[in-house]
């Protein structure tokens, strides 16, 4: 069954089509390896007959003539979206055991074509982190070195795909929580254009930079799996209505003429040398498949971590005074009255890192200091946005490292919350603009841990973006590398 | 700028978290690093510039002011922490 969990979604497709394969043994076969590997603590609710009542809805629909590339396809869900039937509980205190009335809708999009859901994935608490190490439920670990952190917030979707225990995961991107996992774990990590995806269902942290993506084993996967995943919502008031488009549609682009930006601010500020040797060789491959590299700046970049700081934290501050221990979420045992019960239930139901950033959040939005800090921080995310633009005037698509450094150790920055943050400061530019941006891998580092290439593309040019990633990807093999016992 | 024990206590409560004083200690230290890094973007000339607050400057779409098929009332009221006869309970607030 090992192969079968190594294979790309079009080679299970394609076995699920011709009925070699039913929806039922491909379920069955993921979740005796999700079994197999509970000690990565990847997912947080695994109901095998729910997920086995799905798949043979799967089949019953194929044996009514019903068709389509998902059909039959499993998928874990990370712990950000809520579900139908799985506790959703945003890796947090105050959600656990939190059963969703309704399914987000990019879950319930994927489920219509006919997606079977393996479970719910481990993340950093509301999707804050970028480590893992903020889970409420414990570490994610590493499914190639275990003293690794495997990135976060979406470390449970980085950690399943990598250890093929799902052969696609949904993620979600606030500053770098698809692309940064992605890296560090060697898989493919896709973030589409802010309002692509719909955040309905998608426990709020921060709500101009939450954007839902996948993680996979590859571009190609990510592209067919968009194709159903992406589109217009009418219950998300940023959901951005476009035309459908086949995201797959530009997997054959030609590489020759392509204009490849490469950044100075992403090749500075303690770029590592393994990680720095990589992307270059990356880069280099590109040259030689007849892509032009061209010199860009993105001189505002490296002021995208404080600006993410202010922007991010005031809307978290402001999304999670939902939860008041009232209508849902953790409720404090002893209080003496309402602002108490209210108080100590968020005390009790927080984790440090949340409870931090609603605390600076409350601050910069209070009375005196939001010019300073939320109008200030605003402005500045235009220039860096600005930088986009200019950018893409001169380039296809901009190229550079994820992170500075392959998978840090757990415990290494978990004290310090600013050297923490800091791990995003190359993602955090892109998603304060909004645009495209993925993560694949393209060799190995330090210690033998994986490092990330990042492509960003201009507003709407994930088809480009997806191309440009497959076409590296048929000439390489980075990406079909498994951890060793997986 | 540098926060005091007093100014987190402050901001915890508009937060609404409840903090002791060795966590505002902890966390007054951790609020000045952050604050500390942050200040970098005083220094950014931004005369001229409009603040942008979402990425694609669109305007908020509206919608027909009408009712929705809403999610079943009993499944919404099974996660409250204390409910009854279809009202949450919280402990008295006038007396």
């Amino acid at each position: 069954m090992t192969e079968l969990a190594h294979s790309g979604l079009a080679q299970l497709a394609q076995l699920l089509e011709s009925r070699q394969l039913s929806a039922v043994e491909l379920a069955e076969s993921f979740l005796a390896r999700i079994e197999r590997h509970r000690d990565l603590n990847a997912f947080l609710d695994v109901r095998p007959e729910l997920t086995l009542q799905q798949a043979r809805e799967a089949d019953a629909r194929r044996s009514r003539g019903e068709g389509g590339p998902l059909l039959g396809m499993p998928i874990a869900h990370k712990d950000i979206f809520v579900t139908r039937g799985w506790a959703s509980t945003a890796g947090s205190r105050m959600l656990k055991g939190y059963m969703s009335p309704f399914d987000a809708t990019v879950v319930e999009r994927l489920a219509a074509a006919g997606m079977v859901c393996l479970g719910k994935l481990n993340c950093d608490e509301f999707a804050m982190g970028s480590s893992n190490e903020n889970s409420a439920f414990g570490n994610v670990l590493n499914p190639w070195d275990r003293a690794a952190v495997p990135g976060g917030s979406s470390g449970g979707s980085a950690a399943a795909v990598a250890a093929r225990l799902a052969p696609v995961a949904t993620a979600t991107d606030t500053g770098g929580s698809i692309r940064e996992p992605a890296a560090f774990t060697g898989v493919t990590g896709v973030k589409p254009t802010y309002g692509r995806p719909s955040r309905w269902g998608m426990i709020a942290f921060a709500s101009s930079l939450d954007t839902a993506g996948l993680l996979a084993a590859s571009a190609q996967d990510c592209a067919l799996v968009f194709n159903s995943m992406l589109g217009f919502d009418p219950r998300d008031s940023t959901s951005v209505q476009r035309p459908d488009e086949d995201f797959a549609r530009s997997l054959d682009v030609d590489l020759r003429g392509l204009r490849i930006g490469v950044p100075a601010q992403f090749f500075t500020q303690g770029l590592q040398p393994d990680v720095e040797a990589a992307v270059r060789a990356a880069l280099e491959q590109y040259r030689q498949l007849g892509a032009s590299l061209v010199d860009i700046e993105l001189p505002n970049a490296p002021l995208g971590i404080p600006v993410y700081y202010v922007v991010a934290p005031a809307e978290a501050s402001s999304n999670l005074s939902r939860f008041d221990g009232v209508r849902y979420g953790h409720r404090a045992r002893q209080y003496d009255d309402l602002i108490d019960m209210i108080k100590k239930s968020r005390a009790e139901g927080f984790g440090p890192e949340p409870k931090r950033r609603i605390l600076v959040g409350t601050y910069v939005l209070s009375h005196g200091y939001y010019d300073a800090y939320y109008l200030k921080a605003s402005k500045v995310r235009r220039l860096i946005a600005d930088d986009f633009h200019r950018a893409f005037q001169r380039c296809d698509v901009v190229a550079g490292p994820v992170t500075s450094s392959v998978a840090f150790n757990f415990g290494e920055k978990a004290a310090d919350p600013v050297s923490m943050y800091l791990a995003d400061l190359f993602t955090v530019p892109g998603s304060l603009a909004g645009v495209p941006g993925l993560s694949m891998p393209c060799g190995f580092g330090n210690r033998g841990r994986p490092v990330g290439l990042q492509l960003i593309g201009n507003y709407f040019d994930e088809a480009r973006l997806l191309g440009v990633a497959h076409r590296y990807q048929l000439a390489t093999d980075w990406h079909r590398r498994v951890p060793a016992g997986f | 700028m540098s926060l005091t024990l007093a100014d987190v206590h402050r901001i915890a409560h508009l937060a609404r978290i409840e903090i002791t004083d060795e966590q505002a200690t902890a966390a007054a230290a951790q609020l000045n690093d952050i604050f500390a890094m942050i200040e970098q973007i005083a220094r950014v000339d931004t005369t001229g510039v409009a603040p942008m607050t979402h990425p694609l400057d669109g305007a908020q779409r509206l919608r027909q002011d009408a009712v929705e098929a809403p999610p079943d009332r009993d499944e919404l009221l099974r996660n409250a922490p204390a409910q009854e006869d279809g009202l949450f309970l919280v402990p008295r607030v006038i007396e």
